[in-house]
């Protein structure tokens, strides 16, 4: 393992320390050192935004805070769910009285862990709502689609939802922007290589040379199948073969594209990859309102990408468009 | 009747320590197979952190057990953090109160963390289900059938290891209908899972520590029967 650390138990307390350091104008520590806020927040009269997860995916979750973003995040180990409290500190430090949108991805920790944290929020009067995102079409058939994980599509979301608050939104109509933009957003992943938990010291699943996984999940999860590895051309094709019929996305829709790397992947290639998914979907008459490519949301140090189509209309590309700043996500 | 006292109890939460700081890689590798490979990881920060905070102070059996789940609920998260956290909170409250801990406060203690589990999703869970409840339920039902036929304590503890064990193999040909390795379907056959796992080994592990400190003072009892005489 070849790594830039010091103690591999100590990755995450180190990472935040190093983040809020190098983010000041941005990131402010809470009184819970699993939970960092937006340095404004909670912003009076605005439904606080709020997401969390496990570690290791930079810029995710922690890069998305910021204005018109996310007002705070609970914050886990690598790879696994933040505990109750996490998140139920996120929901006190982002409530300014307008209640919280809890955005989040289909895992079973973190769908405990919330749903425990609004238990406990209820109690102090948070009213707290959730939209889970569940955009891998390939973790799961479509009529199981409450199965399907949430991965690069979340952060499409967390932009749709923090603009929609940030111009004034309730909470219902924070919630209800926030489950229309994840249903229009598909996403499926192809990963090259395995990543290495630091505390594991080693991978904890293969992919042989040569090979590559379809469908691969943000933490390795098995994807469809294991095939040879193919051209970034062939994979543009394969991935856009899963993605469209899903949806459907057809001829004349408008949609933003999100490519993201896993981590390890070069930019340069996603690139590669950008310009054949964007000729296949030039040729079918779906026309790309804004795309996005660089590595927004990562498996350590995986090699691979996901690619991320949201369908969008009027109110989606309004909410799109509205200025950010974050870390991972800057628009002006 | 068979008992052993709260006060002397806290040896199980040690050895339930170790059990899975010695399994914490196991664990793990069965995780990677079809989850994403942090079970281990997290269970042995949540189990060694409770070894530091335990040396403090000399504790009994339910209030080790309050601190085991509160450090898992409020320090670990993941999946097994709420899962696990419920689990052993049942388990203290269900002893809380009782300074001698015989077969039937150890039903109650086994019952009350399983039903604490249905407050959280995995109450969906059925056997079957290839989860932590495929190790669970049939392990307590084990124990509470020995128990209602007349079964002393020890061979209570007994029949649930064995049932605890069969359960935790049965999940290996089940395919997954709840928890993470659902969504794999057909893919997730082959492989144990993880919770029914980490579930067999700490039914396991407290079921040995509570027959060592039963038969240790039905020895002290001897002992002191053969220095009356």
């Amino acid at each position: 393992m070849q790594r830039i650390i010091n103690n591999p138990n100590d990755v995450v307390d180190e990472m935040i320390n190093g983040f809020v350091k190098a983010h000041k104008d941005i990131i402010e520590k809470t009184e819970n050192n699993r939970v960092l806020k937006y340095k404004k927040a909670p912003i009076k009269n605005k439904v606080g935004i709020v997401t969390g997860g496990g570690s290791g995916h930079k810029p995710a979750f922690i890069g998305y805070i910021g204005e018109n973003m996310v007002d705070a995040v609970a914050i886990g180990e690598i790879f696994s769910s933040p505990t109750v409290k996490a998140f139920y500190d996120a929901f006190k430090t982002a409530d300014s009285g307008k209640g919280v949108a809890c955005l989040y991805g289909n895992y079973a920790g973190d769908n405990m862990n919330v749903k425990m944290a609004i238990k406990m929020a209820e109690k102090d009067g948070i009213a707290v709502k959730t939209v889970i995102a569940n955009d891998d079409v390939a973790s799961a058939p479509k009529e199981e689609r409450n199965k399907r994980r949430g991965v690069a599509g979340e952060v499409l979301m967390w932009k749709i939802a923090g603009a929609k608050a940030a111009l004034g939104g309730n909470l219902d109509e924070v919630i209800s922007v926030a489950q229309k933009a994840i249903d229009n957003t598909k996403s499926v992943g192809i990963g090259l290589t395995p990543c290495t938990i630091p505390a594991l010291g080693k991978p904890n699943f293969v992919i042989e040379e040569g090979k590559m996984e379809l469908g691969i999940g943000h933490h390795g999860e098995p994807g469809i199948k294991v095939t040879d590895l193919k051209t970034a051309d062939e994979m543009a094709e394969i991935m856009l073969d899963i993605i469209l019929p899903d949806l459907p996305f057809v001829s004349n829709n408008e949609v933003v594209v999100l490519i993201s790397g896993l981590g390890a992947t070069p930019v340069m290639e996603l690139y590669i990859l950008y310009a054949k998914i964007a000729e296949i979907l030039a040729n079918k008459n779906i026309k790309i309102y804004k795309p996005y490519v660089g590595n927004y949301f990562t498996s350590l140090d995986m090699m691979g990408v996901t690619v991320t189509l949201m369908k969008v209309d009027n109110e989606l590309k309004e909410l799109i468009d509205l200025s950010a700043n974050s870390m991972g996500f800057k628009q002006y | 009747m068979q008992y052993f006292l709260n006060d002397e109890g806290v040896v199980i939460i040690y050895d339930l320590i170790k059990i899975i700081q010695d399994n914490a890689l196991y664990l793990s590798e069965i995780d990677g197979a079809i989850g994403d490979g942090d079970h281990g990881i997290n269970m042995n920060k949540g189990f060694t952190l409770c070894e530091k905070r335990l040396i403090a102070e000399q504790i009994n059996l339910s209030t080790a057990l309050n601190i085991l789940s509160e450090i898992l609920l409020n320090e670990i998260g993941g999946a097994m953090g709420p899962l696990y956290g419920m689990f052993f909170l049942g388990m203290s409250n269900a002893c809380n109160n009782k300074k001698q801990i015989d077969s039937i406060v150890f039903k109650d203690m086994l019952e009350a963390a399983v039903s604490e589990l249905s407050e959280i999703d995995l109450s969906k869970a059925k056997i079957g289900d290839k989860t932590m409840m495929d190790t669970l339920i049939p392990a307590v039902e084990a124990y509470k059938t020995a128990i209602n036929h007349g079964k002393s304590f020890i061979e209570a503890l007994e029949k649930m290891k064995i049932a605890a064990e069969k359960g935790k193999e049965s999940t290996k040909e089940l395919i997954a209908k709840v928890g993470r390795a659902s969504r794999l379907g057909e893919r997730s056959k082959g492989f144990l899972d993880v919770g029914a796992v980490s579930s067999c080994l700490i039914l396991r592990s407290m079921a040995d520590s509570i027959i060592r400190l039963l038969t240790n003072s039905l020895i002290d009892i001897n002992l002191s029967r053969e220095i009356e005489k």
